[in-house]
């Protein structure tokens, strides 16, 4: 079972009380953008079999989006961020360097 | 490779069933191939028969990182259907299901087709007028399939509870010549009728690499060592974003877990297969007697081969109220597996950025009903360089230019 803890309510919420939003840190294209720069943004996607960096709301609890650094390979979490990040902290990105060595780092 | 038929078995009866041989080969890759195809599923094998059997093409190794059906063909619920929408979709899922009506023969392997008839239920009036609409779209299409009343529904299921309360059944799209397979036959006969062409599969072997020159493939790097090829079809359903990488582009592609389950084996109390696509189960009953149960996928990515457990539950609970004989039933087993879904819910069967290199996947919750259709198509591709009719609707360029496939064929549901 996943337990991800909320980082504005503190509350080490299980997957039941969340809903995962895939992939965090898009980068976002709008109007005037070109096609391949739109389709990058809806639909390329990094789907990495190791560190994701993704979004989830708490839906049964203070209802707000949050991020969360997590391995698709283990289930395994590092830690949980406030979504008003526009990229992964470096408290986190230390502790993801420590349990995996050959992470090739944020891309 | 000698045939099997009922003079093969009265043979190896008096003899002690000695001369059976192996059912494919086991080969050393050579240096090099006209076509590699990365994956040894359904969707892999059957590619590189049809480019033996409709293009001449042997020359053919399949390369896989575990064993021959072990992916998601081997963990799937084997509903087989073509009861689809779109045209597009109707095309190849209902070529593949016609291609399953003489797939024994043709592969002279027992793939055991069963078409006993499959029923999707409406249990909301929006389904109800959906479909309503499919089986005017299907008749459009070819594809057999009618609309059924909820008296009839239960004439064909008396085990089901057609009553409600929360979610009454009001009537059924019937595909009759819809059904089920035996999931690892339809792999092994496909390796079979490979190995018997000369083709090589090689198991226990990953891809780690795609190495290119100009623009164009000119072969993968495993833990095997390099093996140079003409061409390159990756066909690798959950992991189609890595392999995608190694070759130099990103695809429209996540990876979620899908789960499935069984029951005790009971004595024969459903004949046909049941979808519930509203409160998401849906159910068949196995040769062995097992209740073969399915339902939603896990949303997050995931590549563990597990689900969660709540997902088991919301399955269950939903099915007991349409089937409350299952209700005190015990599960013998539970597994899942990575499923590969599109932006749309379509699947991808495509020229890729990379010269020579063409890709199929994207099949989702729902491809183990479009193998032999999927293969033929990508045969066709693959041989030719460029999209035939069945494929021509499915390159990966849709999601660029907003040409989707808007069908939830995968839509988190098993099917
Ligand atoms: C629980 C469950 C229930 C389902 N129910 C149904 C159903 O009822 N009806 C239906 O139509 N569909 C169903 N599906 C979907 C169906 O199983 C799949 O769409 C289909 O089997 C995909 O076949 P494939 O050949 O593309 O993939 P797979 O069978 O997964 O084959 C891909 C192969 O590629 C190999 N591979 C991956 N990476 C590499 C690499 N780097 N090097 C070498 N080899 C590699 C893998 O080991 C694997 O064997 C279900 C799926 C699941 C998980
Ligand atoms: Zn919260």
């Amino acid at each position: 079972m996943l337990i991800l803890e909320c980082p504005y309510c503190g509350v080490k919420a299980e997957e039941t009380e969340l809903s995962p939003g895939h992939e965090a840190h898009l980068k976002r294209f709008g109007p005037g953008s070109s096609d391949e720069q739109f389709e990058s943004y809806m639909f390329a996607r990094k789907n990495p079999k190791g560190v994701h960096f993704e979004r989830w709301r708490h839906t049964y609890g203070c209802g707000k989006w949050f991020l969360a650094a997590r391995c698709t390979a283990t289930l395994e979490v590092f830690g949980t961020y406030p979504a008003q990040t526009s990229e992964p902290p470096a408290d986190i990105v230390a502790k993801i360097k420590a349990r995996r060595p050959n992470w090739e780092g944020v891309k | 490779m000698k045939r099997y038929s009922v003079f093969a078995i009265a043979r190896e009866a008096m003899r002690h069933h000695t001369g059976w041989e192996r059912a494919w080969a086991s080969p050393l890759p050579k240096s090099s191939y006209d076509v590699i195809v990365v994956g040894a599923g359904g969707h892999g094998l059957a590619t590189a028969y049809y480019l033996g059997k409709n293009h001449g093409i042997t020359n053919v190794a399949v390369i896989e990182k575990g064993w021959l059906g072990g992916g998601n063909t081997g963990r799937n619920t084997t509903i087989i259907r073509s009861n689809y929408l779109q045209d597009s979709s109707a095309a190849i899922y209902e070529k593949a299901r016609s291609l399953y009506e003489g797939l024994s023969q043709d592969l002279n392997y027992n793939v055991m087709f069963s078409p006993r008839g499959l029923l999707m239920l409406a249990q909301t009036h929006h389904e109800v007028r959906g479909y309503m609409r499919t089986v005017h779209a299907n008749l459009l299409q070819g594809v057999e399939t009618e609309w059924i009343g909820p008296e009839q529904v239960k004439r064909l299921v008396p085990i089901m509870n057609i009553d409600g309360p929360r979610y009454p059944v009001l009537g059924a799209l019937l595909q009759k010549r819809g059904g089920t397979a035996r999931h690892d036959a339809v792999a092994w006969g496909y390796a079979r009728a490979c190995s018997a062409m000369g083709m090589d599969i090689i198991q226990q072997c990953e891809v780690t690499g795609v190495r290119q020159q100009g623009g164009q493939v000119t072969g993968v790097e495993t833990t095997k060592g390099f093996i140079g090829t003409k061409k390159l079809a990756i066909v690798v359903a959950g992991h189609s974003g890595q392999v995608a990488e190694m070759a130099g582009f990103r695809l429209p592609v996540e990876a979620v877990a899908l789960q499935a389950l069984v029951s005790e084996p009971i004595k024969p109390c459903i004949d046909v297969v049941v979808m519930a696509n509203t409160v998401h189960g849906y159910m068949s009953q196995s040769d062995k007697g097992e209740l073969v149960i399915g339902g939603g996928t896990d949303s997050f990515n995931n590549f563990t081969q597990r689900g969660s457990f709540h997902h088991i539950e919301e399955t269950l609970r939903a099915l007991i109220e349409t089937f409350p004989i299952i209700s005190r039933l015990k599960m013998l087993r539970q597994w899942g597996g990575i499923v590969d879904m599109t932006g749309d819910r379509s699947p991808i069967l495509s020229k890729t950025p990379l010269g020579n290199c063409f890709i199929n996947c994207g099949w989702g919750t729902g491809g183990f009903k479009a193998i032999p259709g999927s293969g033929w198509a990508m045969a066709d591709l693959v041989a030719k360089g460029e999209p035939g009719p069945l494929a021509a609707e499915f390159g990966m360029d849709r999601f660029r230019e907003g040409r989707f496939i808007d069908e939830s064929v995968a839509a988190g549901v098993a099917h």
